[in-house]
């Protein structure tokens, strides 16, 4: 099933005079429960791309199809709804509230969505637990390693059951160790059939998805389905 | 810190607010008890009216009343309780021994000044009819005279000298309290016959008015009407003319003191408006510093399904809680000053003034915060995320 179809979708800047073409003509389709990453060297439209398809940004050209919906003429409050319910983004620079505890992070989203304050604490400690922070819920982020604040934000991804996760360089801000342990935890989300979308410049990074996208000058170069769905998991990461 | 020093300007607008209602509320309890003591059923025929709008020069040539005009009226009018010529002069010497009073105030009067004026004796008796006839040398003295003059003894029976004439005291009025902002104590009052009162001090000097009781409010405008009338017919004004004299009433002086207590809630009401104008632009500088400084977290939240009202309706409600917490404190910085003024006015800070200024201390907070609350709704999450 199609979560996201876009076709031929065009990102124009105006700077000054000149128009840039961001994205000059994309079209993909992304189905239920893949892995994909969006490769490219910076300045290929990835950023871009990231942002149209996280539903922050609307493409100039093209129409982008969510589970169905055209979502290419909302306005800003109809985007904030589908954000809410249908994306979880996993930002590179973790993107938390600095002043809120992790427990609070985890519930915002469910704020938005004008969930009861007593479902939301239940919820926001499960999605805490499943990535493994039973403990610091009550934590600031500044009482948090790099690796655990990631965590932090895979949990509020998650938190409102969202139809894809994407992560923008989710391991740009982290040491190689502590990068691979977010990593084996994406996979284990995945292999729970949840949708992500992973966008990296870094080939390793790249190489746990299925199925790689890379881009340059606003034009898919290259897509390829690089592992069968549901290959063996390594790290020993699938304790589902 | 910085919220605080903001708040500071809606503090004061707070503070000036409270105050000044306080204030009000005093003086208008001041006012009134200071003329409550001139009865409200009660008319004062005079050669001019006490509040006058227009100019005074109208009445300049006006003849004074005469005791002769004063016992035709008392003939002639049908319905009231009391009546009383009164003369009466500030600042006569009055002296007993070597002890002396500056500040004074000599009536010369009848009996019935008792009625008209409803005064009290702590003791002693009033002046009588037979006393007034005769034109005994005899007086009633207020609470103020009895402290200056007898500070260790009992003043009855005793003998005061007003202009030099001894005069013996037969009574002493009740102590009536302070007047106005304690401009003229109504204990500093001799009443003396009418007659002894003008063989002491003069005839002519001091006009007449007077005092006429009529005993029922409802029927004031009557009295009025009918005093009017032969007041006319007595003073011999030809039809077609203007009436020579006034009538005169407690009413005069609250319309006196509605308008001057207006003009002063009317330049408070500049006043504070101008401090929580200030205070606002304050509250709005304060709001834009920090929706730029959390362009960040407003892009988190934007990205994660804030909607617009959701960021409006967050920074609106920072900003009415700083200036609620502003207004918390101008009232709590107002209540002592509160008390300060119950020193000088019967008053105390009610407690409808102080939801009022918590009100608008709220009302300035949305209003301030809208604009910088409505572009924080605004931003765009793209950049705003990207923003360091």
């Amino acid at each position: 099933m199609n979560i996201i179809n876009i076709e031929h979708i065009a990102k124009i800047y105006q700077v000054g005079s000149e128009e840039v073409h961001a994205l000059a003509d994309v079209s993909l389709r992304i189905d239920k429960g893949e892995y994909v990453a969006i490769m490219g060297p910076s300045g290929s439209g990835k950023s871009t791309l990231m942002n149209i398809l996280g539903c922050l940004d609307t493409p100039t050209k093209g129409v982008y199809n969510f589970k169905g919906t055209s979502v290419s003429q909302m306005n800003d409050n109809e985007l904030a709804s589908i954000r809410n319910k249908e994306i979880g983004f996993v930002f590179q620079t973790f993107n938390l509230l600095p002043r809120s505890d992790a427990l609070h992070n985890v519930e915002l989203p469910l704020i938005y969505a004008g969930v009861s304050s007593f479902e939301r604490k239940e919820r926001a400690r499960a999605a805490l637990e499943h990535v493994g922070l039973a403990d610091r819920m009550t934590h600031k982020p500044n009482e948090l390693s790099g690796g655990q604040r990631q965590r932090v934000a895979i949990a509020r991804a998650l938190v409102t059951s969202p139809s894809i996760i994407l992560a923008d360089e989710p391991t740009g801000n982290l040491d190689t160790k502590t990068g691979e342990d977010i990593m084996s935890l994406f996979l284990e989300i995945s292999g729970q059939g949840n949708t992500i979308i992973l966008v990296t410049h870094e080939e390793y990074i790249a190489e746990h998805a299925e199925r790689i996208i890379r881009l340059r000058d606003g034009l898919i170069e290259n897509d390829e389905i690089v592992k069968e769905r549901f290959a063996p998991i390594k790290n020993g990461a699938s304790k589902m | 810190m910085r919220s605080i020093l903001t708040t500071l300007g809606i503090i004061i607008g707070i503070v000036a607010v409270t105050t000044m209602s306080t204030a009000i509320i005093g003086l208008r309890e001041a006012f009134l008890n200071s003329i409550s003591s001139l009865g409200s059923d009660v008319l004062y025929v005079d050669k001019f009216p006490w509040f006058a709008m227009r100019d005074w020069s109208a009445f300049r040539n006006r003849k004074d009343l005469t005791i002769e005009q004063y016992e035709k009226l008392r003939e002639m009018l049908s319905n009231y309780e009391a009546m009383a010529p009164t003369k009466r002069t500030f600042g006569s010497s009055v002296k007993r021994k070597d002890r002396s009073v500056t500040m004074s105030m000599i009536i010369g009067t009848t009996e019935e000044y008792q009625r008209t004026s409803q005064l009290v004796l702590e003791e002693g008796r009033f002046i009588n009819e037979i006393e007034v006839n005769a034109a005994r040398k005899v007086c009633i003295i207020g609470q103020d005279i009895v402290k200056e003059l007898f500070p260790l003894e009992n003043p009855i029976n005793k003998e005061i000298k007003v202009n030099n004439m001894p005069m013996k005291v037969v009574g002493v009025l009740e102590k009536q309290g302070s007047g106005f902002l304690g401009s003229f104590s109504m204990d500093g009052q001799i009443i003396l016959p009418l007659k002894t009162f003008e063989s002491v001090l003069g005839e002519s000097r001091n006009r007449l008015r007077i005092d006429i009781k009529i005993g029922d409010v409802d029927k004031l405008d009557d009295a009025k009407e009918e005093i009017t009338a032969l007041m006319r017919i007595i003073r011999k004004v030809p039809p077609g003319k203007d009436d020579d004299f006034a009538i005169n009433q407690q009413e005069a002086f609250k319309q006196m003191y509605d308008q001057t207590v207006g003009v002063i809630a009317y330049a408070g009401i500049v006043i504070t408006a101008l401090s929580l104008f200030v205070g606002a632009i304050g509250i709005m500088n304060i709001m834009f510093v920090s929706v730029t400084e959390r362009t960040k977290e407003i892009g988190i939240r934007k990205a994660i399904g804030a909607k617009t009202w959701s960021i409006l309706f967050q920074f609106l409600i920072e900003a009415a809680m700083i200036c609620l917490l502003g207004g918390i404190m101008g009232i709590l910085i107002s209540y002592p000053i509160s008390l300060i003024i119950n020193q000088f006015l019967p008053t105390s800070m009610p407690i409808p003034v102080v939801f009022l200024a918590l009100f608008i201390s709220i009302l300035v907070g949305l209003i301030s915060g809208f604009l910088p609350a409505w572009r924080a709704s605004r931003l765009n999450p793209v950049d705003s995320l990207r923003y360091e």
